[in-house]
């Protein structure tokens, strides 16, 4: 049952201490978000990727340094804004890239497209389109967890303009009432569509969110991917340590536009800019390195150069592979008992 | 070679575009991520950023362009190591390749049942099985609790499933033998429990979802719908999802608009669900037992007056009713009555009413909406030549009118008069006994339909 009594609020934690090929690992793995979305930007722009596409340019490093501080067996879903969560769960840009085409080769055959893919392998849960929907689910694979008594546990993911919806805090209501082990994370890039995180949420600090049922939570700098990592760090030590459900609140920004036609007139040029020059995720972990001397100039490249392959080869595959083949409009519907 | 930079496509439906602005001039050095550009839309005017690293070699279309068809190179980037004097040797624009082509046009949406031949109506009790009498009430309760001494996985989750021992007792007993672990009471919170459940599926449990009563679904059905009916599907056939939900559907007695709905024509309209809504006592156990076995989510619609309604059952130490079989209750020749959950009851009063008249009527329950079994059904229709449906729910997009147009579809030529139907008012349900009463359908009614589909 809930304590009412426990410590609400977290203090987040100063970055962590990570080795050297942990670092090169996060730079490797942010900078390979940031260009298979690029990729993927231009590819809609050759009209080889349609419907909705969500960029996750600007968010890398909270993706990056959450995943490093999870185990293998825990799971993780999020929203339609999921290209870098797939990525970071280590599924195959390959087969991600094509399922954006709309091809056989993707993840979904080429039926769920953008918002909507999976890997059990992966341990990856979608991938869901419908604002709010994926707290409940992320909350029930926690469920599942403990109901197997492993201690494994779940990452869900959500933004800022999904914590207004009612089924999230049905959500966390149940998490903390039966103790559920799952890491809520909120990724506050400050907008929600064209809707600023003030307009639309009567308390900003979306930490505070779960206080009432007695869910501590965190603030983060979401742009720094080693702030991220030790915040994920103290979050997954308290929820295995059966301590119940807590909610990281990430403080991120979207470069681009919601999706691929928006032209983002709520906010300035110079405000965007800012962002990017000033607290760039991957930018900033890039001058680290270089000042810590844990790699030099051409090491980046090197690493640059090995992201750049991985990029062509997914957007090559995801242009030859085929469209699905007709018969596939019917199967998949019920699976055979 | 200096790479094209093409004009882009910036919504799903733009084919041409106007380059409002150059951003960047010849001889500028650009990055990834780097506007460069900026472009009128049908919609909007929108910025553009490169892709590539490089030098801005050539802008090809000058600022102010209109008209611009997407994919044309409106600028040349030079690699590093190029120089100006590679620009004349830019590549033709790349050929966007078309995905590679597919073989047929998709076969058309007819329902495979319609082509296969009627299934043989064999027994699913073996002959000489001992029968017990069985409330409904008992037979679920029975289903649950043998499912889940066989499997692990199985749990019950609902309000007031646990302690208070089930809202309408269907769950009685369940805590005592398995424990909150695997029976849970929870809050309040159709949406997020509904969630919760389909969450626990994908993670490979068989979670049985209890609604005090299908009214209060309305509050899940995003969840019902969007994530557990549909995801198999968008997964490409990696994500299925393996649950039940269950609980009273349709009206109960005098409780008014809100708590007295059909949703049968609701849940059956949607691929990705099964839905089976039982009629008797020995298909409530058979069919929930069957639908916790199935990988996919199912729609299990009880009714209230029946839960207290005893029935024979076979003695069996497993009685498992097959999804997607209708059944003959009362065989005849000359109007065949579908009807199904409580209405299977109106319709066997009704028989007796048109046998006295000299009237033979067959009565099938369809006991699952979805599939619906049209082979059984055609089959009848084939030796009756009348149909008549009824169900509790309104008639409107109902599962009368899907009955009618799929038997006009298959067998008008076996038809003698128009499938008639009969269901529920086209109001929301009135408190007052009386017009309780004259909201829902009954036998003289369905017998009435019958006698005119015979012209009598
Ligand atoms: C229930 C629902 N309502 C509306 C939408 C349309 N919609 C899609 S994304 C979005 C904004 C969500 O913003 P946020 O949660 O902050 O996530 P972000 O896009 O910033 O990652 C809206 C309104 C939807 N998909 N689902
Ligand atoms: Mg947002």
């Amino acid at each position: 049952m809930a304590k009412t009594t426990r410590r609400r609020r977290k203090t987040a934690p100063a970055a962590v201490a990570a080795t050297v090929d942990e670092v090169l690992g996060y730079y490797r793995e942010m900078l390979l978000i940031r260009r298979f979305e690029e990729k993927a930007g231009q590819m809609y722009g050759m009209g080889l990727i349609g419907g909705f596409c969500h960029l996750y340019i600007g968010q890398e490093a909270v993706v990056v340094g959450m995943q490093a501080a999870i185990g293998e067996g825990d799971t993780v879903l999020t929203s339609y804004r999921d290209h870098g969560h797939m990525l970071a769960c280590g599924m195959d840009a390959k087969g991600v890239m094509a399922e954006l085409t709309g091809r056989a080769g993707g993840y979904s055959k080429g039926k769920g497209g953008s918002m909507h893919m999976f890997s059990r392998e992966r341990n990856f849960y979608g991938g869901h389109g419908i604002v709010g929907a994926q707290v409940p689910i992320g909350t029930g694979l926690a469920f599942a967890h403990r109901y197997r008594e492993t201690d494994r546990l779940s990452l869900t993911y959500f933004g800022d303009g999904s914590a207004n919806q009612g089924q999230v805090y049905e959500s966390f209501n149940m998490a903390a009432l039966w103790q559920l082990p799952v890491v809520y994370i909120v990724e506050n890039n400050q907008y929600a569509m064209g809707t600023a995180v003030g307009r639309a949420s009567a308390q900003t600090e979306l930490f505070r969110r779960g206080e009432s049922m007695g869910i501590p939570g965190m603030q983060v700098d979401g742009m720094d991917v080693l702030k991220v990592r030790a915040a994920g760090d103290q979050a997954v030590k308290h929820v295995r340590a059966g301590k119940g459900p807590i909610l990281l609140e990430m403080k991120t920004y979207r470069y681009r536009g919601h999706s691929m036609s928006d032209p983002a007139k709520y906010r300035t040029k110079e405000e965007v800019q800012r962002v990017r020059s000033e607290r760039d995720p991957i930018d900033q972990l890039r001058e680290n390195i270089l000042e810590a001397g844990q790699a030099d100039e051409a090491a980046l490249k090197e690493i640059d150069r090995e992201v750049k392959d991985i990029v062509t080869e997914a957007a090559e595959f995801a242009q030859q592979s085929p469209e699905p083949d007709p018969a596939e409009l019917y199967t998949d519907v019920l699976l055979e008992a | 070679m200096p790479i094209s930079i093409l004009m882009p496509a910036l919504s799903p439906t733009m084919t041409e575009g106007t380059v409002a602005n150059w951003l960047v001039a010849e001889g500028d050095k650009v990055g990834p991520g780097d506007l460069i550009a900026e472009i009128e839309t049908d919609k909007a005017t929108m910025e553009v950023e490169a892709v590539d690293e490089g030098v801005v070699g050539r802008i090809l279309v000058p600022a102010g362009t209109e008209n611009v068809a997407v994919n044309t190179p409106i600028a040349l980037l030079l690699a590093d190591g190029e120089a100006a004097s590679d620009l004349d040797a830019a590549p033709p624009p790349p050929a966007i390749p078309a995905a590679p082509a597919v073989a047929e046009p998709p076969a058309p949406a007819v329902p495979a049942a319609v082509a296969a031949a009627p299934p043989p109506l064999e027994a699913e009790v073996p002959a000489g099985t001992a029968m017990v009498a069985m409330t409904v009430r008992d037979a679920l309760r029975d289903a649950m609790a043998e499912e889940m001494r066989r499997d692990g996985n199985v749990f019950l989750m609902g309000e007031e499933v646990a302690e208070y021992q089930g809202a309408y007792k269907i769950s009685q007993g369940l805590l005592d033998e398995f424990g909150p672990r695997r029976v849970i009471d929870t809050p309040i919170t159709e949406h997020g429990f509904t969630g919760l459940g389909v969450g626990a599926a994908f993670g490979g449990l068989r979670p049985i979802v209890e609604f005090m009563t299908f009214n209060f679904a309305m509050q899940a059905v995003d969840q019902i719908v969007n994530s557990a009916a549909k995801t198999l599907y968008m997964s490409g056939g990696q994500m299925n999802c393996p649950i039940v939900f269950r609980g009273a559907n349709g009206a109960a007695s005098r409780v008014a608009a809100q708590h007295s709905q059909c949703y049968a024509s609701w849940y059956a309209h949607c691929p990705g669900l099964s839905v089976v809504a039982p009629y008797d006592a020995a298909d409530a156990k058979g069919l929930l037992k069957s639908a916790i076995r199935e990988p996919n989510p199912v729609i299990f619609l009880e009714n209230e007056i029946l839960y207290g309604r005893s029935f024979e059952v076979p003695d069996l130490d497993d009685h498992v009713v097959p999804i997607g079989r209708a059944r003959i209750v009362r065989s005849g020749s000359d109007v065949t009555i579908v009807a199904f959950s409580i209405a299977v009851d109106w319709s066997l009063q009704a028989a007796e009413l048109l046998a006295a008249e000299g009237i033979s009527a067959e009565v099938v329950d369809l006991r699952s909406l979805r599939p619906l079994d049209l082979p059984t059904l055609l089959q009848s229709v084939a030796k009756t030549n009348r149909c008549v449906t009824v169900e509790e729910g309104w008639l409107g997009c109902g599962i009368g009118a899907e009955v009618a147009a799929r038997v006009m579809a298959a067998a008008f030529d076996d038809l003698d008069a128009p499938v008639a139907r009969v269901g529920g008012a086209d109001v929301p349900m009135p408190y007052a006994a009386n017009l309780e009463k004259l909201a829902l359908p009954d036998a003289e009614a369905i017998a009435a339909a019958a006698r005119a589909t015979c012209y009598r």
